[in-house]
């Protein structure tokens, strides 16, 4: 059991946590400087860190056999693509041959709503 | 135990490294896909419906972030754990692993505190799509906490005899992946407003 990384420099926990914890207060604090690019960059750029922290730190994903980390490569990739392949159908309201009745119903609406709003 | 009648998945090292340890991460492998398809999922709609945003402005970012803090602190005691092992010392592995469950109550209860609240103020997995992700997302999330709570009670009942010390890594790198599942769901849930 007692394999690689024992022979490996040793990990500071604590100062791993610590670490978290901080980048933690950073992604909450992030939106109260109400810009929304600022937002997305503590919310999501510090939660891909903290991930790769998480799994460098403690679960020592580097440390294992490298086909491992192919393997989770691998499936993070599936991911893209499943998200590239199917949010056109989800995003868009009309693509080649097919619309959204509803969200054009909707949009028509919303349309006419502005618009009587400008008369009066 | 005897190694005569120890599992295969304990003594096995056909792909380089112990067969349960290979098993734990083609679970995560395959939860990766779960979740990933979930989590994308959510983050398609999320993108074209700004009316969700009206939604999300009524999750709670400090109960998220507390329920952050407590998953993070419980992951630094299962490593700990898994130190412990490392160095033989089964008593202090299993010490940890319970604290590591303490963990996993202290974010359950918090969750039920705060679904209990949603639910009343009328935010039910019904009310809107944003709240069926809500409650799909953390319920499945949820799930994982109690079961992996259930795991480290049974590995640490064990390592507290010194018996199968391996298995305490193992528990470990999935409540690590646990964690990081909900490093993504907390800005998802309770940041992007």
């Amino acid at each position: 059991m007692a394999h690689a990384h024992a022979t490996h420099h040793p990990i500071n926990y604590i100062r791993v946590w610590f670490i978290l914890v901080l980048l933690l207060i950073v992604s909450v604090a992030g939106p109260f400087l109400g810009i929304r690019w600022v937002t997305l960059l503590t919310a999501f750029g510090i939660a891909c860190i903290k991930a790769v922290m998480v799994a460098r730190n403690f679960m020592h994903i580097n440390l294992e056999q490298r086909y491992i980390s192919y393997v989770i490569i691998t499936v993070l990739v599936f991911m893209l693509l499943f998200f590239a392949g199917v949010s056109p159908d989800v995003m868009k309201k009309e693509g080649s041959g097919w619309v959204k009745p509803s969200w054009q119903a909707a949009a028509a609406a919303s349309s006419a709503a502005q618009g009587g709003a400008a008369h009066h | 135990m005897s190694s005569a009648v120890r599992p295969i998945a304990t003594t096995r090292s056909a792909a380089g490294m112990p067969t349960g340890k290979l098993a734990v991460w083609w679970v995560i492998a395959s939860e990766i896909v779960i979740f990933g398809g979930l989590l994308a999922s959510y983050i398609m709609h999320r993108l074209a419906h700004d009316a969700w945003s009206a939604q999300a402005a009524h999750t709670n970012t400090w109960i998220g972030a507390f329920n952050t803090m407590v998953l993070l602190t419980s992951s630094l005691s299962a490593v700990l754990a898994h130190q412990a092992a490392e160095r033989g010392d089964g008593p202090k592995a299993a010490r940890l692993l319970y604290a590591t469950v303490a963990g996993a109550l202290t974010f359950l209860v918090v969750k039920a505190f705060e679904w209990t609240g949603e639910i009343s103020e009328g935010f039910t997995i019904t009310s809107s799509t944003f709240w069926s992700f809500y409650y799909t997302a953390a319920g499945l999330h949820a799930s994982h906490v109690i079961a992996g709570a259930i795991l480290m009670l049974w590995v640490a009942a064990d390592a507290r005899r010194n018996l199968e010390l391996h298995r305490v890594e193992l528990i470990g790198i999935y409540w690590h992946f646990v964690d990081i599942i909900w490093i993504f769901l907390f800005p998802l849930l309770y940041i992007a407003k």
